[in-house]
């Protein structure tokens, strides 16, 4: 689904360069809920940044559901970004003006999605994170934890083929984290596939992997007891 | 995706209203600005006859010859007008399909109503085929004919305001008028008609038309004398000025094909070849004909000025669309985050351009509206200061609404695509770390 291989990622000013990814390689399969871990400044949301097709990266090949995305123009690099991922972001990164149903719509109205079909998908969407009563509020008459809802919802709306996550409790207190974590993992117990960047140990052992970064490189590949063990045991 | 970024727009409009405001603002006040000098422009050098200005033609005869005479003359050394000699002349070849002879003649009226007092009127004198010529509308009645011009028939065609103030607007056919102890009978009446500018006697371009109007032949027989004249050398009394080299009557004429002006041309050269073999003239004299434009270009219409102004108000014009390009980049850059994730979720530069150009266009054309009102309020201004010639200049009518709202509209996106390009190419990674 999500192939790195030798992946660098340098930022250059005139007197140095700074690399945030180095020879990085990772690979995310089909259904996968994959944790990533480090210190600040290790490179982790460099990853995802670059793994959402937010960012270009120096070197290095980047597959994405079997697309070699080196290269391609913006207009391709947005299209595959709209149709094949979907962001959770920890500041849930709601439009203010918009309500809940207007930004569920957005990915959908860039994909030029009919009116009929955006209002079904929506409806789902909301349905799955149990807020369909909210469909005409404002970002700002929520919760926290149901703006963090809202903005699953945006994501899974557009049927993406990953789902990117940033942190995505880290704005939100321990009740509100524990109802949008179980979120994550029902939608990752359904055939999901999941990436999420943390740097909460607690967070990250509810993956199925681990994938640890320090200076940006993958420097241990591990997976969490608890959750290998309930994988193993669905087995 | 055009009606999405038109919501969008109207979206963006509402979000950071005072930003909004003043960019509306800034625009508003550079189009009013450069718009009510635009409009006293295109009043000055619009087409006062545009059905007909390429068929209507003034000729010109070098009589002064070298050296030329005392007065103002064209840039060629020409007179604007013809001798009495050469304008009958022309008059009785009939070479054209219409011709007019013409002088001003101001006069004042004796009421018969011994209610009402004299007063001053503008007096033309002129020829029937005036009124068919220029397409002057009548309210009642009709011009004189080509009889009643070869006959010196006493008759005249008053204004419409004349009309009112003589008769109170009824139908006057048939009444008599008294100038100078004559009596004249209203053959016509004409309706609101004012050629701006009054391309046919540019002295007072931007007059008011006569009140009345009467037979050439008639105002000669009757020694009604002139206004601007212009001699090769001082002449004594009335009948000198008929016979003399005294350029003081304008000449029109109605030429509806291309093959009747280049005729018209030629039988002005053999006029004026004519003149010179019978002695008038020691030299080769020139012959021009010149239509509508050409006359008013000819004639410097637009004072350098007024072109000045309105370059002066353009580039005030700049200096707001400048003002409005940076408040327009505040603007979008206090909308990074949205822009970022709408980045993210699927939009391509291209449609982050589109969308940010489709809100400065409207906030243009809101500026633009906004720019009409104030041009309005200008040209009102304006009117309380000015004669009541120069009003007439001063009006919007649905072209100025029409160029206001469209350079608004362009001048925003022109000046927007800064700040829009600037704002599409954002690195959205960059801005999403931070949110």
């Amino acid at each position: 689904m999500l192939q790195m291989t030798a992946l660098s990622k340098i930022y250059r000013t005139e007197v140095v360069e700074t690399y945030a990814l180095r020879d990085f390689s990772m690979e995310v399969k089909e259904g996968e809920f994959v944790a990533v871990t480090g210190p600040s400044g290790s490179g982790k949301t460099t990853f995802l940044t670059i793994a959402g097709l937010l960012e270009e990266f120096t070197s290095g090949e980047y597959r994405l559901d079997g697309v070699d995305v080196r290269g391609l123009n913006d207009q391709r690099r947005s299209r595959l970004r709209n149709e094949k991922i979907g962001f959770i972001f920890q500041a849930f990164n709601l439009i203010g003006d918009l309500n809940v149903q207007e930004n569920i719509e957005v990915p959908l109205r860039y994909r030029g999605v009919s009116g009929a079909e955006r209002r079904k998908s929506v409806n789902e969407a909301l349905e799955r994170v149990g807020l369909s009563a909210r469909a005409r509020h404002y970002p700002s008459e929520l919760s926290g934890g149901q703006q963090q809802r809202v903005a699953i919802a945006r994501a899974l709306a557009g049927r993406p083929r990953v789902l990117l996550a940033d942190e995505p409790t880290g704005n939100l207190d321990s009740h509100m984290a524990r109802g949008v974590i179980e979120l994550i993992e029902e939608l990752h117990r359904d055939g999901a596939t999941i990436v999420m960047v943390t740097h909460d140990p607690e967070l990250a052992v509810r993956a199925q992997r681990e994938v640890h970064v320090v200076d940006g490189q993958v420097v241990d590949f591990m997976a969490p007891p608890r959750l290998a063990a309930g994988i193993e045991a669905r087995q | 995706m055009f009606g999405y970024y038109t919501t969008l727009a109207v979206r963006g409009l509402r979000s950071q209203a005072a930003l909004t405001l003043l960019i509306i603002v800034a625009v508003g006040v550079g189009i009013g600005a450069s718009m009510t000098t635009l409009t006293i422009y295109r009043g000055m050098a619009a087409d006062p006859i545009p059905e007909k200005s390429s068929q209507l033609f003034t000729p010109q005869i070098d009589n002064f010859g070298p050296g030329g005479g005392e007065g103002p003359a064209g840039e060629d050394g020409l007179q604007d007008r013809l001798t009495y000699t050469d304008a009958v002349a022309l008059l009785r070849s009939h070479a054209a399909f219409r011709q007019a002879a013409m002088y001003a003649t101001p006069r004042v009226l004796m009421p018969t109503d011994p209610k009402l007092r004299p007063f001053d009127i503008r007096v033309r004198a002129t020829s029937g085929d005036f009124f068919a010529m220029f397409d002057v509308p009548f309210l009642y009645g009709t011009g004189w004919t080509s009889r009643d011009d070869t006959d010196h028939a006493p008759v005249v065609v008053i204004s419409r305001d004349l009309n009112d103030r003589l008769f109170a607007g009824t139908k006057s056919l048939g009444k008599s008028l008294t100038l100078d102890g004559h009596e004249y009978r209203i053959v016509g009446v004409l309706d609101r008609w004012q050629p701006i500018p009054r391309f046919y006697d540019l002295d007072g371009a931007f007059n008011m038309p006569e009140d009345v109007f009467l037979p050439f032949n008639v105002a000669i027989e009757r020694r009604m004398d002139f206004g601007n004249i212009n001699c090769r050398k001082a002449v004594g009394g009335f009948d000198d000025i008929l016979s003399g080299e005294c350029d003081w009557v304008h000449f029109w004429v109605e030429l509806p094909t291309a093959a009747a002006v280049a005729e018209y041309r030629r039988f002005l050269v053999n006029y004026a070849a004519e003149q010179q073999r019978s002695g008038r003239f020691q030299w080769t004299a020139r012959t021009r004909l010149r239509d509508v434009r050409e006359w008013l270009d000819y004639h410097h219409l637009v004072s350098n000025e007024v072109s000045l102004l309105v370059t002066v108000s353009f580039s005030f014009l700049f200096v707001c669309l400048l003002n409005a390009a940076g408040l327009m980049l505040a603007k979008l850059v206090g909308r990074t985050s949205e822009i970022s994730v709408r980045r993210a979720l699927g939009a391509s530069r291209r449609a982050i351009f589109m969308q940010c150009l489709l809100e400065a266009g409207l906030v243009g054309i809101v500026g633009g509206l906004l720019g009409l009102l104030l041009t309005n309020l200008g040209i009102n201004g304006l009117r309380s200061l000015v004669s009541e010639e120069g009003r007439a200049l001063l009006h919007l009518d649905a072209v100025d609404v029409g160029i206001a709202v469209a350079l608004g509209a362009v001048a925003t996106i022109v000046a927007g695509i800064y700040p829009t390009w600037r704002t599409a190419r954002l690195q959205p990674a960059r801005h999403l770390k931070t949110l």
